[in-house]
């Protein structure tokens, strides 16, 4: 239990700033695709080495850094935009995937890599998950102002700096580094949640970029505690308990926050002379 | 009529432009120095936009070249279309002070005195108490002094306007134009495309009237005459899918 705690801070620190540059950037949908191309490569890891972490990590890695380098590629260098570019290569890094599964024709544990196991963390998925973390902040810190001006007027880093693609491939390589590790705690299909459904709600009550990141972590964190107690008090899974709570989250923020369904009825003040 | 290289800031030489083989600029040869206030003028897809892109690097040409006596990072680009997505939560004083990119990098920080000099630019465009607001709460007007503003503080030698005024109204247009003035009297060297005939008259020592090829070039006065600008008008607008291969001579076309 502690040490699914410690991983769900760790994830909280890390990829809900990285859902929180996604959902700015309209590539929320884009973590979903990730999530899928990341499965060949986990896939080849088992296959070759059995249910072992490094094996499957390393495959899901490398996949999912190739997939995104070539849609990254695609979508800067010829007229088609990142989704369709996405969309292309995630769909046959999926195909390639279940292939490759089918190849050995016996059924893997396929319950842990789609719904991942948070209470069952080893130490050494921990220590990934950790070093991935420390990892991604560090690299958010570097790469901030970058990718802030990537993601609101591209041409303009284009124009003045040559960084714009260190920021782009950079951010690519982020998502999918952070979707591995979310995929070791919460599974593939889930690991997007924590990136999105916090970085959805924030947005919703922020006007500024820090107190967005801020909120988001400190809501990815809070879901990760209810999640965890919810699941160990009424023994359910906990990877869609945590979705869940951050879902709840979302909701509830939909309906109470400023940016939210009601919320330029809610937040009236009289308005002013000039 | 040969100037010295020096004194130039772009020299074409029979440069072609275009889009799929079909020519938006033809043979294009002139130069402008260095200092020069130029007013790019001409009807829709003359070929303007496609000149300042192939300047800032962003289409090669079919044929031919330009020379650029600016070295590329001095060159500062305002595009017609805007990239910037207003809904990103950016202040008005985050985006000005991106205009200091060259001289604060990806990754430093902003002095006391840089951070001084990004307000008083502010001030200058006229958008003094909004520093706070976020980009989106902007009008039309108030982004274009804003974008206006980066353009001061990025300092450069050779600026490429591409319809700055579009949709802007009169007043901000006059604001806009005094500070392009100002730049002219700086001695940097501008190319604005315009659609404003009146303003180019006013405003615009040179003009530069193009018709996917040069009509003319020169002083505004003598570029912008009726018979020049009635040509202009006259050149079709449509690609002929069948056109045949351009064997145009280049040294023929000499302005």
């Amino acid at each position: 239990m502690r040490r699914a705690l410690a991983g769900c801070l760790a994830l909280a620190l890390g990829a809900t700033p990285i859902g929180l540059f996604l959902l700015l950037r309209r590539m929320s949908l884009m973590g979903d695709a990730m999530s899928h191309a990341i499965l060949p490569g986990a896939a080849l890891g088992y296959l070759a080495f059995g249910l072992s972490l490094g094996a499957m990590t390393v495959g899901g890695i490398v996949a999912g850094v190739v997939v995104a380098m070539a849609a990254g590629l695609v979508a800067r260098s010829s007229i088609l935009k990142e989704d369709a570019s996405l969309a292309a290569f995630y769909l046959m890094s999926l195909a390639a995937g279940v292939l490759i599964v089918s190849l050995r024709g016996r059924n893997l544990d396929l319950l842990h890599v789609l719904f991942g196991s948070v209470l069952g963390l080893d130490d050494n998925s921990l220590l990934l998950i950790a070093g991935i973390t420390t990892l991604t902040l560090f690299a958010l810190a570097l790469l901030y102002r970058p990718l802030v001006l990537e993601c609101f007027d591209p041409s303009y880093l284009r124009g003045v700096s040559r960084l714009s693609p260190v920021a782009h491939y950079g951010f690519l390589i982020l998502v999918v580094l952070n979707l591995v590790s979310g995929f070791h705690a919460l599974g593939t299909l889930m690991a997007v949640g924590i990136m999105i459904l916090p970085a959805a709600s924030a947005r919703l009550w922020a006007r500024r970029l820090t107190a967005m990141l801020a909120l988001a972590v400190a809501i990815a964190f809070g879901s990760g505690v209810v999640g965890l107690l919810s699941s160990f008090h009424a023994d359910v899974p906990a990877g869609p308990a945590i979705v869940f709570s951050a879902g709840i989250a979302y909701l509830v923020s939909l309906f109470l926050a400023p940016g939210g369904l009601f919320g330029a009825r809610l937040y009236r003040l009289p308005h002013l002379e000039s | 009529m040969k100037q010295a290289e020096t004194t130039l800031a772009i020299q074409f030489r029979n440069l072609t432009l275009g889009y799929d083989r079909h020519p938006a600029v033809h043979h294009l040869h002139g130069a402008i120095p260095r200092g020069a206030l130029v007013a790019v003028a001409g009807p829709n897809g003359a070929g303007k936009s496609t000149l300042l892109k192939a300047l800032i690097g962003e289409n090669r040409p079919l044929q031919g070249e330009f020379r650029l006596a600016v070295a590329h990072e001095r060159i500062a680009y305002l595009p017609q279309q805007s990239e910037i997505d207003t809904s990103f939560p950016v202040s008005v004083f985050d985006m000005v002070a991106m205009g200091l990119w060259r001289r604060v990098g990806g990754f430093g920080g902003l002095s006391r005195s840089q951070r001084d000099e990004v307000k008083a630019t502010i001030e200058q465009v006229g958008l003094t108490g909004l520093e706070h607001r976020p980009i989106g709460t902007l009008s039309g007007g108030q982004l274009q002094r804003a974008r206006f503003a980066r353009l001061i503080l990025q300092d450069c030698e050779l600026l490429l306007l591409d319809e700055p005024f579009n949709a802007i109204d009169s007043r901000t247009t006059d604001d806009l134009i005094a500070l392009i003035l100002d730049w002219h009297a700086q001695g940097r060297t501008i190319l604005a495309v315009l659609h404003d005939l009146e303003r180019i008259r006013r405003y615009f020592p040179d003009c530069l009237l193009l018709a996917r090829e040069v009509i003319a070039y020169g002083p505004t006065p003598e570029v912008l005459t009726a018979e020049r600008l009635a040509r202009a008008r006259a050149v079709t607008e449509t690609f002929d899918e069948d056109a045949p291969v351009c064997h145009r001579h280049p040294e023929q076309e000499a302005v």
